[in-house]
């Protein structure tokens, strides 16, 4: 592998790194605040659960001592999304060996929309691509959390604002799906479905509709967007 | 240990979430066509459901309008078109809303 395809690899996540470091370090705090539990425990969560919107709600649920059973059900519906970047990856990640565990594994929204764009570094094959932008996102999340338990109340530069990175990430991503592709419709079956979704099901609980509702739109719209034979 | 055991839940049913396509789908066995199919469209439509996903706080109804949100959104999209960098369009419309949450609103 060369310099040049690694530091392209880079490159593609320092909006991840950015958006990751400021999220851990919240985490981080807000755990230590909550919990009293200090940087062995941010890390060992960063590391065994990594996903962001999960631990967050690890923290009140720990503060309460809520029942396992509603953790479990909790964790499944908030990370319920996960199922659907697995079924568009089934392809991509076939004949990745060993690595193939671990791609799965540390398969986050940002992670996502890294690996389904369409290019990648040349001198670099999509599987190495995927798993390294998988270990470097891991590695910023892990860095970040743990930063946040150790500095706590010491940070005090205003940052406010700046988990916007990763709503910039997302509209990158999608913008350059608009701009590689011809058809359309998926893109706005999914801006539409959601924001209906979000409309008449409320913030809290409208991702899973959101979802069944875009599988059912782009089955039923399957012979305008190039049908399966064109897979 | 009630905290080890809730971490450990927590840490599993994600793992779930994440393997249960690949553990349905994955094996040996050729991947159905429709399978195939969504896996080929649902980026493009996932994407744009992560995009609103990520500006379901704002409220319309109230000051400042979700502003700051529009103009980020606005601004990352359009420096994308038009250099189609990742870095300037993320780094510009962070940084701009970053101003805006900070300074303007």
């Amino acid at each position: 592998m060369n310099r040049k395809a690694l530091k392209a690899i880079f490159l593609d996540t320092v909006p991840v790194l950015t958006g990751y470091l400021f999220m851990g370090m919240g985490f981080g705090v807000l755990l230590a605040e909550q919990t009293g539990h200090g940087i062995l425990w941010s890390m060992a969560m960063a590391i065994t659960v990594f996903a962001g919107s999960a631990q967050y709600l690890a923290v009140g649920l720990l503060a309460e001592h809520a029942s396992i059973l509603s953790v479990a059900v909790a964790t499944f519906l908030l990370n319920a999304r996960h199922i659907f970047y697995g079924i568009s990856l089934i392809d991509t990640y076939k004949g990745t060996g060993w690595k193939k565990p671990y791609l799965i594994f540390s398969l986050t929204d940002e992670t996502y929309s890294l690996v389904t764009q369409t290019r990648t570094p040349e001198g670099l094959s999509r599987h190495r691509y995927c798993f390294l932008v998988s270990l470097l996102n891991h590695s910023y999340w892990i860095i970040g959390c743990g930063l946040g338990s150790l500095l706590q109340s010491a940070v005090h530069i205003n940052f406010q604002g700046v988990e916007f990175v990763l709503t910039a990430l997302f509209v990158t991503m999608f913008v350059d799906q608009l701009l590689t592709h011809k058809n359309h419709i998926p893109a706005v079956i999914g801006v539409a479905a959601t924001a209906l979704c979000l409309v008449v099901f409320g913030k809290d609980v409208f991702l899973i509709p959101s979802m069944l509702l875009i599988a059912v739109l782009l089955v039923a719209t399957k012979k305008y967007n190039g049908g399966i034979e064109n897979v | 240990m009630y905290d080890v055991i809730l971490i450990a839940v927590i840490a599993l049913v994600t793992a779930v979430t994440r393997f249960l396509p690949f553990l349905i789908f994955g094996g040996k066995r050729k991947t159905p066509a429709l399978i195939l199919y969504l896996g080929k469209v649902l980026p493009c439509a996932i994407l744009g459901m992560l995009v609103i996903y990520c500006l379901k706080d704002i409220s319309v109804s109230s000051f400042p309008f979700g502003l700051p949100e529009l103009l980020g959104v606005g601004a990352v999209a359009l420096l994308h078109i038009w250099k189609r960098n990742n870095l300037i369009s993320i780094g510009g419309g962070t940084v701009l809303y970053m101003i805006l949450v900070q300074f303007v609103f």
